[in-house]
Protein backbone atom coordinates (compact mmCIF):
# COMPACT_ATOMS: atom_id res chain seq x y z
CA UNK A 1 0.00 0.00 0.00
CA UNK A 2 1.36 3.30 -0.79
CA UNK A 3 1.23 4.67 2.34
CA UNK A 4 3.24 8.43 1.90
CA UNK A 5 1.09 9.63 -1.09
CA UNK A 6 -2.55 9.65 0.14
CA UNK A 7 -1.77 13.13 1.43
CA UNK A 8 -4.33 12.07 4.45
CA UNK A 9 -2.67 12.78 7.72
CA UNK A 10 -2.14 9.55 9.96
CA UNK A 11 -3.90 9.23 13.40
CA UNK A 12 -2.88 5.36 14.28
CA UNK A 13 -0.23 2.91 12.88
CA UNK A 14 0.53 -0.27 13.51
CA UNK A 15 4.40 -1.94 13.32
CA UNK A 16 4.47 -5.98 12.98
CA UNK A 17 2.45 -5.70 15.84
CA UNK A 18 2.50 -8.79 18.48
CA UNK A 19 0.58 -9.20 21.37
CA UNK A 20 1.16 -12.80 23.45
CA UNK A 21 -0.99 -13.35 26.58
CA UNK A 22 0.99 -14.95 29.69
CA UNK A 23 -1.69 -17.84 31.37
CA UNK A 24 -1.50 -19.75 34.30
CA UNK A 25 -3.35 -23.22 33.37
CA UNK A 26 -4.22 -25.55 35.66
CA UNK A 27 -4.27 -25.64 39.29
CA UNK A 28 -2.69 -22.11 39.66
CA UNK A 29 -2.09 -20.62 43.13
CA UNK A 30 -1.40 -23.73 45.44
CA UNK A 31 1.59 -24.87 46.57
CA UNK A 32 3.98 -24.31 49.59
CA UNK A 33 5.61 -21.41 50.52
CA UNK A 34 9.29 -23.54 50.22
CA UNK A 35 8.25 -24.56 46.68
CA UNK A 36 7.48 -20.84 45.97
CA UNK A 37 10.74 -19.85 47.20
CA UNK A 38 12.64 -22.12 45.32
CA UNK A 39 10.64 -20.86 41.83
CA UNK A 40 11.81 -17.11 42.25
CA UNK A 41 15.35 -18.48 43.49
CA UNK A 42 15.84 -20.32 39.65
CA UNK A 43 13.76 -17.64 38.41
CA UNK A 44 11.90 -20.47 36.34
CA UNK A 45 8.34 -19.88 35.22
CA UNK A 46 5.55 -21.92 36.61
CA UNK A 47 5.83 -25.34 34.36
CA UNK A 48 1.88 -24.57 34.38
CA UNK A 49 2.18 -21.14 32.25
CA UNK A 50 1.20 -21.15 28.31
CA UNK A 51 1.69 -18.00 26.29
CA UNK A 52 -1.18 -17.60 23.73
CA UNK A 53 -0.05 -15.58 21.00
CA UNK A 54 -3.26 -13.58 20.24
CA UNK A 55 -2.30 -10.93 17.45
CA UNK A 56 0.78 -11.93 15.13
CA UNK A 57 3.37 -9.17 13.03
CA UNK A 58 0.20 -7.39 12.55
CA UNK A 59 0.84 -3.74 9.87
CA UNK A 60 -1.75 -0.95 8.92
CA UNK A 61 -2.50 2.85 9.04
CA UNK A 62 -5.28 4.72 9.83
CA UNK A 63 -6.19 8.05 8.56
CA UNK A 64 -8.00 11.16 9.63
CA UNK A 65 -11.78 10.14 8.62
CA UNK A 66 -11.17 6.34 8.43
CA UNK A 67 -13.86 4.29 10.24
CA UNK A 68 -12.83 1.12 10.23
CA UNK A 69 -14.43 -2.12 10.62
CA UNK A 70 -12.49 -5.12 12.49
CA UNK A 71 -14.02 -8.48 11.53
CA UNK A 72 -12.87 -11.84 12.62
CA UNK A 73 -14.61 -15.35 14.41
CA UNK A 74 -14.06 -15.38 18.13
CA UNK A 75 -11.20 -15.44 19.11
CA UNK A 76 -9.26 -13.78 16.47
CA UNK A 77 -8.01 -11.02 18.46
CA UNK A 78 -9.78 -8.33 17.20
CA UNK A 79 -10.76 -6.91 21.06
CA UNK A 80 -6.55 -7.69 21.67
CA UNK A 81 -5.80 -5.43 19.05
CA UNK A 82 -8.02 -2.64 20.40
CA UNK A 83 -6.77 -2.85 23.61
CA UNK A 84 -3.10 -2.75 22.34
CA UNK A 85 -4.47 0.67 20.22
CA UNK A 86 -5.55 1.75 23.53
CA UNK A 87 -2.33 1.42 24.98
CA UNK A 88 -3.94 -0.85 27.55
CA UNK A 89 -2.00 -3.78 26.49
CA UNK A 90 2.23 -3.13 26.09
CA UNK A 91 2.60 -5.20 23.04
CA UNK A 92 5.55 -8.08 22.93
CA UNK A 93 7.26 -7.13 19.83
CA UNK A 94 6.41 -4.33 17.64
CA UNK A 95 4.72 -1.07 17.96
CA UNK A 96 1.41 0.80 17.73
CA UNK A 97 2.02 4.67 17.33
CA UNK A 98 -1.12 7.40 17.68
CA UNK A 99 -1.86 10.86 17.86
CA UNK A 100 -3.34 11.53 20.69
CA UNK A 101 -5.04 8.50 23.93
CA UNK A 102 -7.61 6.49 22.30
CA UNK A 103 -10.51 5.70 24.19
CA UNK A 104 -12.11 2.58 24.32
CA UNK A 105 -15.46 1.39 24.62
CA UNK A 106 -16.24 -2.15 25.54
CA UNK A 107 -18.51 -4.22 27.22
CA UNK A 108 -16.12 -5.60 28.89
CA UNK A 109 -15.06 -2.11 30.77
CA UNK A 110 -14.44 -3.77 34.37
CA UNK A 111 -16.54 -1.81 37.42
CA UNK A 112 -17.09 -2.88 40.40
CA UNK A 113 -19.85 -5.44 40.45
CA UNK A 114 -20.04 -4.71 44.44
CA UNK A 115 -20.79 -0.93 44.09
CA UNK A 116 -24.09 0.86 43.15
CA UNK A 117 -24.36 1.60 39.94
CA UNK A 118 -23.97 5.56 41.08
CA UNK A 119 -20.89 5.04 43.18
CA UNK A 120 -19.47 3.29 39.62
CA UNK A 121 -20.76 5.84 37.53
CA UNK A 122 -18.26 8.67 39.49
CA UNK A 123 -15.45 6.19 39.68
CA UNK A 124 -15.14 5.26 36.06
CA UNK A 125 -15.51 9.40 35.47
CA UNK A 126 -12.82 10.45 37.59
CA UNK A 127 -10.51 7.05 36.61
CA UNK A 128 -10.88 8.29 32.92
CA UNK A 129 -9.92 12.08 34.46
CA UNK A 130 -13.17 13.97 34.67
CA UNK A 131 -13.36 16.67 37.60
CA UNK A 132 -16.00 16.13 40.16
CA UNK A 133 -17.72 19.24 38.67
CA UNK A 134 -17.81 18.28 35.33
CA UNK A 135 -18.79 14.77 36.85
CA UNK A 136 -21.76 16.47 38.35
CA UNK A 137 -22.85 18.15 36.12
CA UNK A 138 -22.77 15.03 33.16
CA UNK A 139 -24.16 12.87 36.10
CA UNK A 140 -28.01 12.91 35.16
CA UNK A 141 -26.86 12.95 30.96
CA UNK A 142 -25.15 9.61 31.34
CA UNK A 143 -27.46 7.77 33.85
CA UNK A 144 -30.26 8.93 31.38
CA UNK A 145 -28.38 7.37 28.56
CA UNK A 146 -27.65 4.55 30.29
CA UNK A 147 -31.77 4.03 30.27
CA UNK A 148 -30.85 2.14 33.98
CA UNK A 149 -33.20 3.96 35.81
CA UNK A 150 -34.42 3.14 39.25
CA UNK A 151 -31.55 0.64 39.60
CA UNK A 152 -28.86 3.07 39.48
CA UNK A 153 -28.50 2.40 43.35
CA UNK A 154 -28.32 -1.00 43.38
CA UNK A 155 -25.00 -2.86 43.79
CA UNK A 156 -23.86 -3.37 39.92
CA UNK A 157 -24.18 -7.32 40.32
CA UNK A 158 -27.68 -6.97 40.49
CA UNK A 159 -27.84 -5.87 36.84
CA UNK A 160 -28.76 -8.45 33.89
CA UNK A 161 -25.45 -8.19 31.73
CA UNK A 162 -27.40 -6.48 29.47
CA UNK A 163 -27.88 -3.32 31.68
CA UNK A 164 -24.29 -3.21 32.92
CA UNK A 165 -23.12 -3.11 29.29
CA UNK A 166 -25.53 -0.32 28.89
CA UNK A 167 -24.03 1.62 32.14
CA UNK A 168 -20.44 0.68 30.48
CA UNK A 169 -21.34 2.24 27.46
CA UNK A 170 -22.89 5.35 28.74
CA UNK A 171 -20.02 5.91 31.46
CA UNK A 172 -17.41 5.52 28.50
CA UNK A 173 -19.17 7.65 25.99
CA UNK A 174 -19.30 10.62 28.02
CA UNK A 175 -15.38 12.11 27.42
CA UNK A 176 -15.29 13.44 23.75
CA UNK A 177 -12.03 11.34 22.07
CA UNK A 178 -10.09 11.77 19.08
CA UNK A 179 -9.42 8.04 18.17
CA UNK A 180 -12.50 6.04 19.24
CA UNK A 181 -12.55 2.20 19.59
CA UNK A 182 -15.62 0.32 19.94
CA UNK A 183 -15.38 -3.31 20.98
CA UNK A 184 -18.94 -4.96 20.93
CA UNK A 185 -20.80 -2.06 22.61
CA UNK A 186 -23.55 -2.79 21.21
CA UNK A 187 -23.65 -6.23 21.43
CA UNK A 188 -26.21 -7.18 24.77
CA UNK A 189 -28.54 -3.91 24.46
CA UNK A 190 -31.59 -4.31 23.37
CA UNK A 191 -33.20 -2.88 20.08
CA UNK A 192 -34.25 0.71 21.75
CA UNK A 193 -30.83 0.96 23.02
CA UNK A 194 -28.50 -0.23 20.09
CA UNK A 195 -30.64 2.52 17.92
CA UNK A 196 -29.51 4.72 20.79
CA UNK A 197 -25.99 3.81 20.96
CA UNK A 198 -25.50 3.27 17.20
CA UNK A 199 -26.59 7.70 16.93
CA UNK A 200 -24.02 7.77 19.41
CA UNK A 201 -21.53 6.44 17.83
CA UNK A 202 -22.28 8.28 14.75
CA UNK A 203 -22.41 11.82 16.81
CA UNK A 204 -18.42 10.68 18.38
CA UNK A 205 -17.30 9.91 14.80
CA UNK A 206 -18.02 13.14 13.56
CA UNK A 207 -16.13 14.65 16.29
CA UNK A 208 -13.33 12.01 16.46
CA UNK A 209 -10.56 11.81 13.72
CA UNK A 210 -10.78 8.31 13.64
CA UNK A 211 -13.38 5.20 14.44
CA UNK A 212 -12.37 1.54 15.04
CA UNK A 213 -15.59 -0.46 15.21
CA UNK A 214 -15.78 -4.05 16.07
CA UNK A 215 -19.02 -5.90 15.69
CA UNK A 216 -20.61 -9.43 14.63
CA UNK A 217 -22.89 -7.73 12.44
CA UNK A 218 -21.53 -7.20 9.35
CA UNK A 219 -24.52 -4.83 8.10
CA UNK A 220 -23.59 -2.42 10.64
CA UNK A 221 -20.38 -2.52 10.02
CA UNK A 222 -21.19 -1.75 6.15
CA UNK A 223 -23.31 1.25 7.01
CA UNK A 224 -20.92 2.78 9.25
CA UNK A 225 -17.37 2.24 8.08
CA UNK A 226 -14.95 2.69 4.90
CA UNK A 227 -12.63 0.11 5.59
CA UNK A 228 -12.09 -3.09 7.05
CA UNK A 229 -9.58 -5.51 8.93
CA UNK A 230 -10.00 -8.80 8.33
CA UNK A 231 -8.01 -10.81 11.53
CA UNK A 232 -7.82 -14.37 11.26
CA UNK A 233 -6.67 -15.89 14.12
CA UNK A 234 -4.04 -13.62 15.17
CA UNK A 235 -3.12 -12.49 11.69
CA UNK A 236 -4.30 -9.50 9.62
CA UNK A 237 -5.63 -11.84 6.41
CA UNK A 238 -7.18 -8.40 4.71
CA UNK A 239 -7.32 -5.03 4.78
CA UNK A 240 -8.78 -2.32 2.57
CA UNK A 241 -12.51 -1.14 1.26
CA UNK A 242 -15.04 -2.52 3.40
CA UNK A 243 -17.53 -3.74 0.44
CA UNK A 244 -14.29 -5.76 -0.73
CA UNK A 245 -13.84 -7.19 3.17
CA UNK A 246 -16.69 -7.80 3.69
CA UNK A 247 -17.59 -10.16 0.58
CA UNK A 248 -14.25 -11.93 1.10
CA UNK A 249 -14.64 -13.08 4.94
CA UNK A 250 -18.49 -13.93 3.70
CA UNK A 251 -16.92 -16.25 0.96
CA UNK A 252 -14.34 -18.06 3.59
CA UNK A 253 -16.98 -18.38 6.01
CA UNK A 254 -19.17 -20.43 2.94
CA UNK A 255 -16.63 -22.13 1.71
CA UNK B 1 6.81 5.14 -5.21
CA UNK B 2 7.22 6.05 -1.24
CA UNK B 3 11.12 6.84 -0.80
CA UNK B 4 12.35 4.34 1.91
CA UNK B 5 12.11 7.13 4.83
CA UNK B 6 8.47 7.14 4.41
CA UNK B 7 7.88 3.43 4.21
CA UNK B 8 9.55 3.26 7.58
CA UNK B 9 6.59 3.46 10.17
CA UNK B 10 8.57 4.97 12.87
CA UNK B 11 9.60 7.62 10.87
CA UNK B 12 6.25 8.27 9.55
CA UNK B 13 4.64 8.51 12.86
CA UNK B 14 7.67 11.02 14.14
CA UNK B 15 6.38 13.13 11.00
CA UNK B 16 3.08 13.11 11.78
CA UNK B 17 3.77 13.83 15.78
CA UNK B 18 2.18 10.42 16.59
CA UNK B 19 3.92 8.60 19.97
CA UNK B 20 3.85 5.08 21.47
CA UNK B 21 0.71 3.90 22.89
CA UNK B 22 1.86 2.36 25.62
CA UNK B 23 4.66 4.29 26.68
CA UNK B 24 5.67 5.63 30.11
CA UNK B 25 5.30 9.55 30.83
CA UNK B 26 8.14 11.30 32.33
CA UNK B 27 8.93 10.69 36.02
CA UNK B 28 7.63 14.26 36.83
CA UNK B 29 4.85 14.34 34.11
CA UNK B 30 3.59 10.83 36.30
CA UNK B 31 3.97 12.24 39.25
CA UNK B 32 1.88 15.63 38.16
CA UNK B 33 -0.79 12.89 36.32
CA UNK B 34 -1.18 11.32 39.19
CA UNK B 35 -1.68 14.24 41.58
CA UNK B 36 -4.77 14.99 38.92
CA UNK B 37 -6.12 11.66 39.93
CA UNK B 38 -6.40 12.41 43.78
CA UNK B 39 -9.98 11.96 44.05
CA UNK B 40 -9.69 9.08 41.88
CA UNK B 41 -7.17 7.14 44.82
CA UNK B 42 -9.78 8.86 47.44
CA UNK B 43 -13.35 7.77 45.62
CA UNK B 44 -11.75 4.10 44.81
CA UNK B 45 -10.35 3.64 48.82
CA UNK B 46 -13.35 4.94 50.17
CA UNK B 47 -15.50 1.88 47.67
CA UNK B 48 -13.03 -0.63 48.56
CA UNK B 49 -13.20 0.35 52.14
CA UNK B 50 -17.33 0.13 51.45
CA UNK B 51 -17.19 -3.01 49.67
CA UNK B 52 -15.21 -4.84 52.41
CA UNK B 53 -17.43 -4.59 54.94
CA UNK B 54 -20.80 -4.79 52.68
CA UNK B 55 -21.09 -8.25 53.21
CA UNK B 56 -20.57 -8.31 57.29
CA UNK B 57 -23.60 -8.13 59.33
CA UNK B 58 -21.48 -5.88 61.92
CA UNK B 59 -20.41 -3.69 59.18
CA UNK B 60 -17.53 -1.17 59.89
CA UNK B 61 -17.40 -2.11 63.29
CA UNK B 62 -15.23 -4.42 62.16
CA UNK B 63 -12.49 -1.84 61.95
CA UNK B 64 -12.60 -1.64 66.21
CA UNK B 65 -12.94 -5.17 66.52
CA UNK B 66 -10.37 -6.23 64.04
CA UNK B 67 -7.06 -4.54 65.34
CA UNK B 68 -8.99 -5.13 69.40
CA UNK B 69 -9.08 -9.03 68.52
CA UNK B 70 -5.52 -9.45 67.08
CA UNK B 71 -4.20 -7.22 70.43
CA UNK B 72 -6.15 -9.87 72.73
CA UNK B 73 -4.46 -12.76 70.93
CA UNK B 74 -0.80 -11.39 71.69
CA UNK B 75 -1.89 -10.12 74.85
CA UNK B 76 -2.86 -13.62 76.25
CA UNK B 77 0.07 -15.32 74.03
CA UNK B 78 2.85 -13.37 75.17
CA UNK B 79 1.60 -11.07 78.39
CA UNK B 80 -0.19 -13.93 79.77
CA UNK B 81 1.02 -17.39 78.66
CA UNK B 82 4.89 -16.65 78.09
CA UNK B 83 4.98 -13.97 80.52
CA UNK B 84 7.38 -11.43 78.37
CA UNK B 85 5.91 -8.44 79.56
CA UNK B 86 7.78 -8.51 82.79
CA UNK B 87 9.77 -5.13 83.79
CA UNK B 88 7.21 -2.56 81.02
CA UNK B 89 4.95 -0.86 83.53
CA UNK B 90 1.99 -0.38 80.92
CA UNK B 91 2.37 -3.83 78.94
CA UNK B 92 -0.98 -3.23 77.09
CA UNK B 93 -0.38 0.11 75.69
CA UNK B 94 3.44 -1.18 74.99
CA UNK B 95 1.67 -4.28 72.88
CA UNK B 96 -0.50 -2.48 71.09
CA UNK B 97 1.28 0.45 69.69
CA UNK B 98 3.72 -2.27 68.29
CA UNK B 99 1.02 -4.45 66.87
CA UNK B 100 -0.65 -1.44 65.17
CA UNK B 101 2.22 0.23 64.09
CA UNK B 102 3.41 -3.28 63.03
CA UNK B 103 0.39 -4.17 61.21
CA UNK B 104 0.12 -0.57 59.31
CA UNK B 105 3.18 -1.72 57.36
CA UNK B 106 2.51 -5.10 56.90
CA UNK B 107 -1.34 -5.22 55.78
CA UNK B 108 0.10 -2.48 52.94
CA UNK B 109 2.73 -4.80 51.73
CA UNK B 110 0.23 -7.90 51.99
CA UNK B 111 -2.34 -5.89 50.40
CA UNK B 112 -0.31 -3.86 48.05
CA UNK B 113 1.48 -6.90 46.39
CA UNK B 114 -1.97 -7.57 44.81
CA UNK B 115 -3.60 -4.32 44.21
CA UNK B 116 -3.07 -4.37 40.46
CA UNK B 117 -3.78 -8.27 40.16
CA UNK B 118 -6.75 -7.63 41.22
CA UNK B 119 -7.49 -4.72 39.39
CA UNK B 120 -6.36 -6.41 35.91
CA UNK B 121 -9.57 -5.84 34.12
CA UNK B 122 -10.02 -2.89 35.23
CA UNK B 123 -6.47 -1.76 33.85
CA UNK B 124 -6.74 -3.19 30.36
CA UNK B 125 -9.68 -1.36 30.50
CA UNK B 126 -9.28 2.80 31.30
CA UNK B 127 -6.61 4.90 31.38
CA UNK B 128 -4.97 6.21 34.43
CA UNK B 129 -1.82 6.47 36.28
CA UNK B 130 -1.45 2.98 37.93
CA UNK B 131 0.27 3.80 40.64
CA UNK B 132 -3.30 5.21 41.76
CA UNK B 133 -3.70 1.51 42.93
CA UNK B 134 -1.58 0.77 45.15
CA UNK B 135 -2.27 4.26 46.87
CA UNK B 136 -5.32 4.04 47.00
CA UNK B 137 -4.31 0.55 49.12
CA UNK B 138 -2.72 2.01 51.73
CA UNK B 139 -5.08 4.92 52.45
CA UNK B 140 -7.29 1.90 53.47
CA UNK B 141 -5.16 1.02 55.39
CA UNK B 142 -4.09 4.56 57.19
CA UNK B 143 -8.05 4.67 57.69
CA UNK B 144 -7.85 1.33 59.68
CA UNK B 145 -4.55 2.52 61.47
CA UNK B 146 -6.25 5.81 62.55
CA UNK B 147 -9.09 3.69 64.09
CA UNK B 148 -6.51 2.05 65.97
CA UNK B 149 -4.60 5.22 67.33
CA UNK B 150 -8.11 5.84 68.20
CA UNK B 151 -8.47 3.24 71.15
CA UNK B 152 -4.34 3.32 71.65
CA UNK B 153 -5.61 6.96 72.87
CA UNK B 154 -7.93 5.69 74.98
CA UNK B 155 -5.82 3.02 76.58
CA UNK B 156 -3.21 5.51 77.16
CA UNK B 157 -5.34 7.99 78.37
CA UNK B 158 -7.06 5.91 81.10
CA UNK B 159 -3.84 4.43 82.16
CA UNK B 160 -1.84 7.51 82.00
CA UNK B 161 -3.06 10.62 81.30
CA UNK B 162 -3.15 13.07 78.19
CA UNK B 163 0.38 14.79 77.77
CA UNK B 164 1.71 17.38 75.29
CA UNK B 165 4.28 14.61 74.09
CA UNK B 166 1.25 13.12 72.09
CA UNK B 167 1.61 15.34 69.86
CA UNK B 168 4.91 14.19 68.39
CA UNK B 169 2.29 10.82 67.00
CA UNK B 170 1.95 13.54 64.44
CA UNK B 171 5.19 13.45 62.45
CA UNK B 172 5.93 9.75 63.59
CA UNK B 173 2.47 8.83 61.60
CA UNK B 174 3.66 11.39 58.51
CA UNK B 175 7.03 9.41 58.60
CA UNK B 176 5.42 6.02 58.69
CA UNK B 177 3.01 6.96 55.58
CA UNK B 178 5.83 7.97 53.65
CA UNK B 179 7.30 4.78 54.34
CA UNK B 180 4.56 2.30 53.54
CA UNK B 181 3.49 4.48 50.67
CA UNK B 182 7.11 3.49 49.21
CA UNK B 183 7.62 -0.02 50.60
CA UNK B 184 3.28 -0.58 48.86
CA UNK B 185 5.03 0.75 45.51
CA UNK B 186 7.70 -1.96 45.63
CA UNK B 187 5.86 -4.66 46.51
CA UNK B 188 2.47 -3.73 44.17
CA UNK B 189 5.09 -4.13 41.00
CA UNK B 190 6.61 -7.05 42.46
CA UNK B 191 3.49 -8.96 43.09
CA UNK B 192 2.56 -8.10 39.43
CA UNK B 193 5.18 -9.40 37.50
CA UNK B 194 6.02 -12.65 40.58
CA UNK B 195 2.88 -13.90 41.29
CA UNK B 196 4.61 -16.15 43.85
CA UNK B 197 5.55 -13.24 46.42
CA UNK B 198 2.19 -13.62 47.48
CA UNK B 199 2.54 -16.40 48.90
CA UNK B 200 5.94 -15.64 50.67
CA UNK B 201 5.38 -12.19 51.95
CA UNK B 202 3.15 -13.93 54.89
CA UNK B 203 6.58 -15.80 56.14
CA UNK B 204 8.58 -12.86 55.78
CA UNK B 205 6.40 -10.21 57.37
CA UNK B 206 6.12 -13.09 60.19
CA UNK B 207 9.94 -13.31 60.49
CA UNK B 208 10.07 -9.40 60.79
CA UNK B 209 7.09 -9.41 63.62
CA UNK B 210 9.47 -11.27 65.75
CA UNK B 211 11.94 -9.81 64.96
CA UNK B 212 11.01 -6.04 65.29
CA UNK B 213 10.25 -6.22 69.61
CA UNK B 214 6.99 -5.71 69.14
CA UNK B 215 6.21 -7.95 72.37
CA UNK B 216 9.42 -7.39 74.29
CA UNK B 217 11.58 -4.72 75.01
CA UNK B 218 14.82 -5.25 72.76
CA UNK B 219 17.61 -3.25 75.10
CA UNK B 220 16.35 -5.32 77.40
CA UNK B 221 15.75 -8.61 76.07
CA UNK B 222 19.78 -8.00 74.88
CA UNK B 223 20.59 -7.24 77.72
CA UNK B 224 19.10 -10.49 79.51
CA UNK B 225 21.15 -12.80 77.18
CA UNK B 226 24.24 -10.54 77.73
CA UNK B 227 24.63 -9.49 74.06
CA UNK B 228 27.26 -7.50 72.98
CA UNK B 229 26.32 -3.59 72.32
CA UNK B 230 26.64 -3.19 68.69
CA UNK B 231 23.35 -6.09 68.07
CA UNK B 232 21.11 -3.46 69.54
CA UNK B 233 22.60 -0.82 67.33
CA UNK B 234 22.27 -3.28 64.52
CA UNK B 235 18.65 -4.09 65.28
CA UNK B 236 17.76 -0.39 65.52
CA UNK B 237 18.42 0.20 61.85
CA UNK B 238 15.15 -1.90 61.49
CA UNK B 239 12.56 0.84 60.13
CA UNK B 240 9.65 -1.60 61.71
CA UNK B 241 11.34 -1.40 64.89
CA UNK B 242 12.05 2.68 64.85
CA UNK B 243 8.36 3.65 64.28
CA UNK B 244 7.20 2.11 66.79
CA UNK B 245 9.70 3.54 68.83
CA UNK B 246 9.23 6.97 68.31
CA UNK B 247 5.28 6.24 68.47
CA UNK B 248 6.35 4.49 71.78
CA UNK B 249 8.30 7.54 73.16
CA UNK B 250 5.44 9.81 72.31
CA UNK B 251 3.16 8.13 74.13
CA UNK B 252 4.56 6.34 76.80
CA UNK B 253 6.84 8.10 79.66
CA UNK B 254 8.09 5.17 81.07
CA UNK B 255 9.17 4.41 77.96
CA UNK B 256 12.63 5.85 78.00
CA UNK B 257 14.78 3.18 79.32
CA UNK B 258 13.85 1.04 76.38
CA UNK B 259 14.13 3.28 73.92
CA UNK B 260 16.60 2.15 70.95
CA UNK B 261 19.36 4.43 69.97
CA UNK B 262 18.71 7.28 67.12
CA UNK B 263 15.14 6.28 66.65
CA UNK B 264 13.92 9.16 64.85
CA UNK B 265 16.82 9.70 62.53
CA UNK B 266 16.71 6.53 61.25
CA UNK B 267 12.66 6.83 61.06
CA UNK B 268 13.46 9.93 58.63
CA UNK B 269 16.26 8.34 56.53
CA UNK B 270 13.55 5.52 55.56
CA UNK B 271 10.99 7.06 54.96
CA UNK B 272 12.48 9.74 52.79
CA UNK B 273 14.70 7.04 50.79
CA UNK B 274 11.75 4.34 50.43
CA UNK B 275 9.23 7.02 49.87
CA UNK B 276 11.80 8.01 46.34
CA UNK B 277 12.96 4.49 45.92
CA UNK B 278 9.04 3.50 45.65
CA UNK B 279 8.21 6.02 42.96
CA UNK B 280 11.29 5.25 40.62
CA UNK B 281 11.11 1.79 41.16
CA UNK B 282 7.54 1.43 40.57
CA UNK B 283 7.43 4.40 37.52
CA UNK B 284 9.82 2.24 35.65
CA UNK B 285 7.72 -0.42 34.67
CA UNK B 286 4.16 1.52 34.64
CA UNK B 287 3.72 0.72 30.23
CA UNK B 288 4.10 -3.06 31.19
CA UNK B 289 1.27 -3.31 34.25
CA UNK B 290 -1.48 -5.13 32.19
CA UNK B 291 0.52 -7.21 30.02
CA UNK B 292 -0.84 -11.32 31.42
N1 LIG C 1 -7.24 -12.00 29.30
C1 LIG C 1 -6.79 -12.97 28.50
N2 LIG C 1 -5.88 -13.86 28.97
C2 LIG C 1 -5.42 -14.83 28.16
N3 LIG C 1 -5.78 -15.02 26.89
C3 LIG C 1 -6.68 -14.18 26.37
C4 LIG C 1 -7.23 -13.11 27.14
N4 LIG C 1 -8.10 -12.43 26.36
C5 LIG C 1 -8.09 -13.06 25.16
N5 LIG C 1 -7.24 -14.12 25.17
C6 LIG C 1 -6.96 -15.01 24.03
O1 LIG C 1 -6.51 -14.23 22.95
C7 LIG C 1 -7.10 -14.66 21.73
C8 LIG C 1 -7.82 -13.49 21.10
O2 LIG C 1 -8.91 -13.10 21.90
P1 LIG C 1 -9.80 -11.81 21.62
O3 LIG C 1 -8.90 -10.69 21.27
O4 LIG C 1 -10.72 -11.61 22.75
O5 LIG C 1 -10.61 -12.27 20.32
P2 LIG C 1 -11.91 -11.62 19.68
O6 LIG C 1 -12.17 -10.32 20.34
O7 LIG C 1 -11.57 -11.50 18.24
O8 LIG C 1 -13.03 -12.60 19.89
C9 LIG C 1 -8.00 -15.82 22.09
O9 LIG C 1 -7.29 -17.00 21.80
C10 LIG C 1 -8.21 -15.72 23.56
O10 LIG C 1 -8.29 -16.98 24.13
MG1 LIG D 1 -13.81 -9.65 21.45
Amino acid sequence: MAVADSGAEPTVIADRLDIIYKVIAGQGGKGTAATALRRIMKRQDRPTIREVHAVKNVSFTAYKGDAIGVIGRNGSGKSTMLRAIAGLLPPAAGAVYTGGRPSLLGVNAAMMNDLTGDRNVVLGCLAMGMSTAEIQRRYDEIVDFSGIGDFIDLPMSTYSSGMAARLKFAIASAKTHDILLVDEALATGDAEFRVRSERKIKELRDQAGTVFLVSHSLEVVQETCNRALWLDAGVLKLDGPVEEVVAAYIKSTRG
Amino acid sequence: MPTAGETDPAALARRYGLSKSSVRPPLGAYLQELWSRRQFVVSYAAARTYAMYAGARLGSIWQVLTPLLNAAVYYLAFGVLLGTKNGIDNYVAFLLSGIFVFTFTQRCMTEGSRSLALNLSLIRTLHFPRATLPLAYVLNELNQMLVSLGILFVVVGFTEGPAWSWLLVVPAMLLQIMFNIGITLVFARIGTFVSDITQLLPFVTRTWLYASGIFFSLPAKLAEIDAPGWVVQVLAFNPISAYIDIIRRSLLEEHEPNQLPHAWSIAVVWSFVMLAAGFWYFWQAEDRYGRG
